[in-house]
């Protein structure tokens, strides 16, 4: 079996949930994993997939894929699996893997199971697991045709490095500049924190701080835990926070370690974004909360009074 | 300009999620259905509200049997002029893409628009199906979308950022918060769609390409555990030492 994963990058860098799918595809334990990645990117930053699970990386740097286009991008991955002999793609189920999988699908006639949480079981059948009902259940996927796709839950299966080097060879995908339609005219990215849906903790708030100038003690708190910054649907809706920072069932879903809800009731449209976080921390005035039925750990308290202590107390076990 | 919106018939989003049938079956007995909600509030609103600008139609098209028929003409209250519902219990995402794909294929229309994801089975694919079985370009998580003179101008939602783009006509759009505001409809609405077509057609035979053989509920979470509000140290040390999140 041969295995392929979509490797995207950024700045020079390979993206957190492309390592992810690269540990995914050397944990199914099923063959060969080779990395297909487009567009400019140095050979060195490719070669430390090696150390994540995989044997090889081919790359068609031509430069108009410089940009994303989901229709020329899913043309050169399906050659590419057509041409390393893949039985299995896999891709992050990030805002590309999303905008790929199915395009790679259809065009391979390959079964997709999207935003896979586990290994896949193939103990008779090829079985895949995953979140469905905005979390409020699993279903398991059986793929019924020879060749899969599959996409990756991020923050599934941590990007835990090893050792080694991956060859990178030049790939020509045959896919040219009039297979691109789309133009990218810019891009506007954070750059000071790891973007919300690969961070492993968060630190979320909402309208229980009452105003946007006390976001102040938010923010530090995730500064000093490394956290990146969240809200709840009111508070980005009323403009206190971008709205790149709403978490829920029309805002962004994450999983991380670490979920640590100020001043949330915990509404099931919120719920539903965060139900697949591994620890969830709950501080609320209201002891009544329903965010504390879904909790690991709760505070009943004024976010006012904890929130500065909390700080303190971080600051102490960092410093022990 | 010729719009299509693929709606889809969801639980709402407050049901009780149960199985029957040794949990191979959703047990539908009790749920209230609704149109799922990034279909409606971002993609169709969006889609009426291009319309009003530039004039033109919107067809609403569905995949699903006549339980879904309280969901179009939900939509067509809504502004849309017109709608498809494909006589089929769809089967998988590949399914619903393919039917869908095998009515729009011919009809010339400008702008199809999904909404994100459903709020059942979570998988974002229908509108990245659609697009690769129409050949077309395909926008996902578009948060933003205006047109002229055949040229769409699109904002798309990317990890800690946004990315704004354009591309001609004809595309393939999936739409989320951001795109339009939700829209009620009214009573003359309501008495209008009574009157609208809704066509039904019969379905393509296409294989599903993935069958869910089980489902399950994620297991209780443990018992909470309370920290003093006086001490929240002791919280750190229970994240460090007994959870091993920090």
């Amino acid at each position: 079996m041969s295995i392929l994963v979509f490797i995207d990058h950024n700045e020079g860098k390979v993206k957190k949930a492309s390592l992810e799918a690269v540990v995914y595809g050397a944990a199914m334990n099923a063959g060969d994993v080779v990395g297909i990645a487009l567009g400019e990117i140095a050979d060195d930053a490719l070669a430390t997939l090696g150390a994540y699970g995989a044997s090889k990386v081919i790359v068609d740097k031509a430069a108009h894929f410089n940009h994303f286009d989901s229709r020329a991008y899913a043309k050169a991955i399906a050659a590419a699996a057509e041409q390393t002999g893949a039985d299995v793609v896999i891709f992050a189920h990030d805002s590309s893997g999303k905008s790929l999988a199915g395009r790679v699908s259809v065009r391979l006639k390959a079964g997709l199971v999207s935003g896979a949480t586990q290994l896949p079981n193939t103990d008779g059948s090829f079985t895949i697991r995953k979140s469905a009902f905005s979390g409020k259940a699993f279903a398991d996927y059986t793929i019924n045709t020879d060749k899969k796709v599959i996409s990756v839950n991020p923050n599934s299966f941590p990007a835990k490095e090893g050792e080694g080097s991956a060859a990178v060879e030049a790939f020509d995908s045959g896919v040219g500049a009039d297979a691109v339609s789309i133009t990218v005219d810019s891009v506007s990215r954070m750059t000071d924190t790891v973007p919300l849906p690969e961070a492993e903790l968060v630190v979320s708030a909402g309208r229980g701080l009452k105003g946007p100038e006390n976001w102040g003690m938010i923010e530090e708190l995730a500064i000093e835990l490394g956290a990146t910054t969240a809200c709840s649907r009111p508070v980005s809706d009323d403009g206190w926070r971008p709205h790149h920072e709403h978490v829920g069932q029309t805002g962004i879903t994450v999983s991380p370690n670490l979920y640590i809800a100020i001043g949330i009731s915990g509404a099931i449209q919120h719920l539903a974004g965060v139900s697949s976080s591994k620890v969830i921390v709950v501080i609320n005035n209201d002891p009544e909360a329903p965010f504390f039925k879904a909790a690991d750990y709760g505070i009943v308290g004024d976010a006012f009074q904890v929130v500065p202590k909390l700080i303190d107390a971080v600051k102490t076990f960092k410093a022990s | 300009m010729k719009l299509l919106v693929c709606v889809c018939k969801t639980p709402d989003t407050t049901a009780k999620i149960t199985f029957t049938d040794n949990n191979t079956t959703f047990d539908a007995n009790g749920i209230t259905f609704i149109m799922n909600p990034t279909d409606e509030w971002y993609a169709l609103v969006r889609a009426i509200e291009l319309k009003e600008q530039h004039g033109g139609s919107v067809t609403v098209i569905n995949v699903g049997l006549n339980d879904s028929d309280q969901i179009i003409r939900k939509a067509l209250a809504i502004g849309a002029d017109d709608a498809v519902r494909i006589n089929k219990a769809p089967t998988d995402a590949y399914d619903v893409a393919a039917q869908i794909a095998e009515y729009a294929k011919d009809k010339g229309f400008d702008i199809v628009f999904t909404g994100k994801e459903t709020i059942d089975y979570n998988g974002f694919n229908v509108g990245a199906m659609l697009s690769e079985l129409l050949d077309l370009p395909f926008v996902s998580l578009a948060n933003k979308l205006d047109v002229n003179d055949g040229k769409a101008t699109i904002s798309r939602d990317i990890e800690g950022g946004i990315e704004n783009l354009s591309v001609a006509t004809p595309l393939v759009v999936s739409a989320q918060k951001g795109m339009a505001e939700q829209r009620i409809p009214n009573m003359r609405g309501i008495m209008a769609a009574r009157r609208k077509p809704l066509q039904v057609v019969e379905p393509a035979a296409i294989e599903p390409l993935t069958t869910i053989t089980n489902y399950e509920l994620p297991p209780e979470r443990s018992d909470i555990k309370y920290v003093d509000a006086e001490n929240p140290a002791e919280l750190i040390r229970l994240l460090h030492e007994e959870a091993k999140v920090i």
